[in-house]
């Protein structure tokens, strides 16, 4: 429990960073967005809209923390302003709708690597110099060289366009009503299977490889060199002494490497108009729409906090020493 | 140096590597002017044209050479710079230990745990657009990862007697981190290096394709962003976005090439049983084998 405690703690002070961090930066630069918004409809704006603007974006002339302190409270109560680019709709209810599905493509997609990977580890360093201990390493790193949207753009050209296999862009079909219906899934999973597949191919090498060293290190500890004099089965060996010891530094790695996953496949969203977060993002950039990008920082970076989160109670639960 | 070139892994990755920095040196000067309207837009690939015209009919390999040289510039200054700063707050960290070394080590990790594309879009959203403004994004958000490894090996030389030795005697700790720590961590710095390049073509290709960078100038993300905005994908131009994707892949695979042979370099034991095996013609390693450390089994046959 007290493991669990201290990583909230943690989590917390990431999360305050986070909050000031999106306060700070615009704050930092040279310019306001108001002023910036101003210019980019030349003219079409009265001077007098400028004011409003600051004030509509938290640039008032009250001292900087003052600011910060109504900026805190307006962040804790989930109000993050109104976005420019689908005026009246709140930034928050048009992230929620977005976050939905990145939260159910990149769920998807990571989990599938990570348990891809480690089972192909596992099996590389079990069965070390073997066949898939010389072909998987050298290809996976080759694949995992490509940037994800490239990756995404080759696949979607491929198996989209040219193939025509799959659907090319949105998360289902627009003549279906979203709900708990056969063909409303069906469109729903087959609009996933590109962008996932391509965010596993990347992804899946790196995995694979941190778990091949580890296994590799495992399997020269004295415990399991006792469980083989005791004659346990093969698997049981693999699974119960080498793959759950091996797993722990690799599950601390997951959780570090999710921020840079999320990334990636924000990237691939776009490529296939995938409506997330990251389809989101290019909008807002696209649209100079400040609020909504300050917002969005702050539900992925939340998002990947909570995520660690979920990997420290799995650490909890397959690590008895740090129940305590 | 001569280790490293007699392995096979290293040959291929800086024999890829070379080929592409005499094409960032040299290319720019042999295309001319890549933006230039040369034929039809999005002509397949032909004699006159090897990898065929863009949406705007420029010279598809002219603007994958000319994208050369600006990208592994900026990778490069990137990666330097993110292991630079790496270095500073790593060594400090663990040279110092304490608090100072928790008060490091919390913002190492708050700056690990952030996505790093939103926060360097936030950023880049504020600058005016450019390749000044994405290098500044990626260090400020890349620095992170080579601090962490490097504060780990400096708390561990930090032990050492040569270091204690230093501190005894009254050297002041610059100059023990100078000339007693970072010497010794030197493969570590190369690799970290390596990694923090890799990191860095790949966010600043990701960030140009977001249109975040100039897109006036011809670079391998913008190459892609105009491939992605003018219908190649629907019209079957494969040859716009191919030629750039590869060559960023083939950079960042001879990278990791490099990266992969200085690790077994530093730790035999990585190579060696798959030459055991080879040299052995076993199907593979006994399971409580002990991981062979020679490298030339040559003696070892059945």
């Amino acid at each position: 429990m007290r493991f669990l405690l201290r990583r909230f703690g943690f989590y917390l002070t990431a999360a305050w960073a986070s909050v000031t961090l999106a306060f700070v930066i615009p704050r930092l630069m040279p310019g306001d967005p108001a002023t910036a918004m101003f210019a980019r409809f030349r003219g079409r704006l009265k001077p007098q809209a400028l004011d409003s603007l600051r004030a509509a974006l938290g640039f008032t002339h009250a001292p900087v923390w003052k600011q910060y302190f109504q900026y805190l409270s307006h962040a804790l109560r989930g109000d993050l302003g109104v976005s420019i680019g689908y005026y009246p709709a709140t930034v928050g209810s048009v992230i929620a709708q977005a976050l939905v599905w990145t939260l159910f493509l990149t769920g998807l997609a990571v989990v599938f690597s990570f348990v891809l990977g480690t089972l192909l580890g596992l099996a590389s360093a079990w069965k070390r110099g073997g066949w898939l201990d010389g072909v998987a390493p050298p290809l996976l790193t080759l694949l995992g060289a490509f940037p994800y949207f490239w990756l995404a753009m080759a696949v979607l050209f491929l198996f989209g366009f040219q193939l025509g296999w799959f659907p090319l862009r949105h998360a289902y079909d627009d003549q279906l009503t979203p709900g708990l219906n056969l063909p409303f899934l069906i469109s729903v999973s087959q609009h996933v299977v590109l962008p996932a597949l391509t965010v596993v191919v990347v992804t899946v090498g790196g995995w694979m490889l941190s778990m091949r060293s580890t296994v590799i290190n495992v399997m020269a500890e004295d415990y399991v060199l006792f469980a083989h004099a005791k004659g346990l089965p093969e698997m049981r060996i693999v699974f119960h002494y080498v793959a759950r010891n091996a797993l722990l530094p690799n599950l601390a790695g997951f959780g570090m490497a999710l921020g840079f996953v999320l990334s990636g496949s924000l990237l691939t969203e776009i490529i296939f108009s995938y409506p997330g977060q990251g389809y989101l993002l290019i909008r807002a950039v696209k649209s100079l729409d400040y609020p909504l990008i300050q917002g969005l920082f702050l539900t992925t970076t939340f998002s990947v906090l909570g995520a660690n989160l979920l990997v420290d109670a799995a650490h909890v639960w397959l690590d008895p020493r740090t129940r305590g | 140096m001569k280790a490293l070139l007699e392995n096979r892994k290293a040959l291929v990755g800086l024999a890829i590597l070379a080929v592409f920095a005499v094409i960032a040196v040299i290319g720019p000067w042999i295309v001319g002017d890549a933006g230039e309207f040369v034929a039809v837009p999005l002509a397949p690939p032909s004699l006159a044209h090897w990898f065929g015209t863009t949406g705007q009919g420029q010279d598809v390999l002219a603007q994958t050479i000319a994208g050369t040289r600006s990208t592994l510039l900026l990778g490069v200054i990137v990666g330097f710079l993110t292991v630079a700063i790496g270095a500073i707050v790593g060594t400090a960290a663990g040279y110092f230990g304490g608090w100072t070394d928790e008060l490091l080590t919390l913002v190492i990790n708050l700056f690990l745990l952030m996505p790093g594309l939103p926060l360097c879009v936030v950023i880049a959203a504020y600058l005016p657009s450019g390749s000044a403004t994405i290098g500044l994004v990626l260090v400020v958000t890349g620095w992170a990862w080579s601090a962490r490894v490097i504060r780990a090996q400096a708390l561990s030389l930090r032990q050492s007697v040569f270091v204690s030795a230093a501190v005894v005697i009254g050297e002041s700790p610059l100059r023990i981190v100078l000339l007693e720590i970072l010497p010794n961590m030197t493969s570590l710095l190369v690799t970290s290096f390596i990694g923090a390049t890799i990191y860095a073509i790949g966010a600043e290709v990701g960030l140009e394709f977001l249109g975040m960078g100039n897109i006036g100038a011809v670079t391998w993300g913008t190459n892609l962003y105009w491939a992605s905005n003018d219908v190649a994908l629907p019209s079957g131009s494969w040859w716009t976005f191919v030629p750039t994707g590869a060559s960023i892949a083939l950079v960042g695979f001879a990278l990791a090439m490099i990266n992969n042979a200085l690790d077994e370099l530093s730790n035999p034991r990585l190579g060696a049983e798959r030459a055991f095996v080879r040299a052995t013609g076993r199907k593979r390693l006994e399971i409580h084998a002990p991981t062979p450390v020679l490298r030339t089994v040559a003696n070892v046959r059945r």
